[in-house]
């Protein structure tokens, strides 16, 4: 017996659409809904979306009212630091050690495997062996500096409001660079080797050759890298929750957090849900750019 | 002349070659000193520091039996419940996702293109958006802090990925294999199972293992869904090692360890598939 034409797809789409439609769609509807519900007046308005966003509290703080140099800034202007540094430098430094691998390093596969092991690691277990790299007397960065006579930087980063988010962010270089060169390196492979041999027979300098013949045909690969270390920086939670908590004083925390701190400390579930909107809201113009490139 | 001039290349050559390699060792002395410590009784780490030559008879491996066995932490349940959560949560998706894979490659249907923004959407969407109308629902289903309802969770989201992941594979078997299975009279069902899945084999493994990574790395869903004790996955129990002010970093590195040696090794059994899979993303899109 034959099914129906129409029907046939159906088979197909059922099992897989009923799992998504029950615990992903839906929950995604009701979260939009649960962030306008407000539980005083039983009414649908922006209550939820201001209270989170004026929020002074240091746990759960998006914006701060005021700026000095150390943080806490709030977890919104915590994320855009973290971007502002992470992706430059992610980008850069996997171009850089993705090029010298491939055409000037022997042993590319050993280092390119040791790279990739910060983004096979539970980013929790990351988040300690940040906490471990930055701890006094026994992580690795404050015992250079402390022996390079730096006294302030030979305490433990993750403990200290000024240097916290910045163990972090460098923390998270560490995780994240594998990702980036692993991206690149895959990426050379598609450069026919006699590019690069004709721009060394004109003369070109290493450096050269870099910027001007490998980089140019890497761009697809580099907008890459870009949207999804920006997508894994927006979405940073397991790093902060199992290194610092967002602390000292709120001065690591981001929104994800946030809006877990809502949800489990402050069991304000309509508010959690606010949070949850808000970072969705940035996480979407990356989202709706790769849909477009990614047409059926 | 000449000969001087490739001598100073190779020179060059040399000293960029020892530069990278300290740059790719300096990397990876978290990890050195992570195994390090988590092998030493940690009061003498705190007297000695662990950047040196280990003493070979105060090696110990107190911090792993501690780590496992004190009632205090229990990785040893911890790590069992992973393994329950993440394999089941790995193959439910990858038989649905196949499925729609399937569906999106070689099939026409009303909402497709509509159908696959969803996928795409789902794929990058943050977690967060999806916990607290399930929390309340699971509260009333009896699903809260059960195994079933976090495994029905972790498999309806690896749906997208895997859906994604597969239909690019799928995309470049022949058409004309199933052209010629459909002029045979075989029905979709079995030119999806004894054509495509046996040509896919390689791209099913790797959808398997990164699913199963994924699931097992995870610890926002596990924080909101486990609760009790004795159903917690290990990224929580081990996050729970590190106390408020005192940290016992033996017992940190050594629970550290035990919870990322299965991603590890499956990393290096399926390295092929690892890599593969992350470079699928940046080549030919």
């Amino acid at each position: 017996m034959r099914l129906a034409k129409h029907l046939r797809p159906l088979i197909f789409l059922t099992p897989p659409f009923t799992l998504i439609a029950v615990f992903v769609i839906y929950p995604i509807l009701a979260t939009f809904y649960f962030s306008f519900y407000d539980k005083n007046s039983g009414l649908l308005n922006l209550n939820n979306y201001r209270e989170v966003l004026l929020s002074t509290n240091p746990l759960n703080m998006i914006i701060a009212r005021s700026f000095s140099y150390i943080p806490p800034w709030g977890a919104l202007f915590h994320n855009l630091v973290w971007i502002a540094l992470h992706v430059p430098i992610v980008t850069f430094l996997g171009l850089i050690i993705a090029y010298l691998l491939k055409y000037h390093v022997r042993g590319g596969t050993i280092i390119k495997a040791m790279l990739f092991l910060g983004i096979v690691i539970p980013p929790a277990v990351g988040g300690l062996i940040i906490r471990f790299m930055f701890e006094a007397n026994i992580g690795v960065i404050p015992l250079i500096f402390s022996y390079l006579g730096v006294e302030s930087l030979s305490k433990t980063w993750v403990a200290r409001p000024q240097t916290a988010l910045l163990a972090l962010i460098l923390g998270s270089v560490w995780l994240w660079l594998g990702f980036s060169v692993t991206i690149f390196s895959a990426a050379m492979e598609t450069i026919p080797r006699s590019h690069i041999e004709a721009a060394r027979v004109f003369g070109a300098s290493t450096w050269r050759i870099f910027y001007s013949v490998v980089t140019p045909q890497l761009k697809p690969a580099i907008i890459v890298v870009i949207v999804m270390t920006l997508l894994w920086d927006l979405k940073i939670f397991d790093v902060v929750y199992a290194s610092t908590g967002g602390g000292p004083g709120g001065s690591t925390s981001v929104l994800a957090l946030v809006m877990y701190n809502y949800f489990a400390r402050g069991l304000d579930y309509y508010k959690s849900a606010a949070v949850a909107i808000i970072l969705t809201l940035l996480v979407l113009p990356l989202i709706i750019l790769i849909i477009r490139r990614e047409r059926v | 002349m000449k000969r001087n001039l490739i001598s100073k290349r190779a020179i060059r050559t040399l000293a960029l070659n020892v530069v990278v390699w300290l740059f790719a060792l300096a990397w990876i002395l978290p990890f050195i000193g992570l195994i390090t410590v988590s092998i030493l009784p940690y009061r003498e780490v705190i007297v000695k520091g662990w950047f040196r030559v280990p003493d070979l008879n105060s090696l110990t491996l107190n911090n792993y039996v501690e780590a496992l066995r004190n009632p205090l932490y229990d990785l040893a349940t911890s790590y069992r419940n992973s393994l329950i959560v993440a394999s089941l949560s790995s193959i439910i998706p990858v038989i649905a996702a196949a499925l729609a894979a399937y569906a999106f490659t070689n099939l026409d249907f009303r909402l497709k293109a509509l159908l696959f923004a969803t996928i795409l959407f789902i794929m990058m969407v943050p977690q967060q958006l999806t916990v607290v109308p399930l929390f309340l629902l699971y509260r009333n289903l009896g699903l809260y802090d059960t195994f079933q309802g976090i495994i029905l969770l972790h498999s309806a989201w690896g749906i997208a990925w895997v859906t994604f992941f597969l239909r690019n594979y799928f995309k470049f078997i022949p058409k004309s294999l199933v052209e010629a299975a459909r002029v045979d009279g075989a029905s979709e069902i079995t030119i999806f199972y004894r054509v495509i899945l046996p040509l896919s084999i390689p791209a099913l493994i790797a959808a398997l293992i990164m699913q199963f990574t994924w699931v097992w790395n995870d610890l926002f869903y596990a924080l909101v869904f486990l609760a009790s004790g004795d159903k917690q996955v290990i990224t929580q129990k081990v996050v729970m090692l590190k106390g408020e002010y005192h940290v016992d970093w033996g017992l940190l590195t050594a629970g550290s360890i035990i919870s990322m040696s299965t991603p590890l090794i499956l990393y290096m059994v399926f390295n092929k598939y690892f890599m593969r899979g992350v470079a699928a993303w940046g080549v030919k899109r």
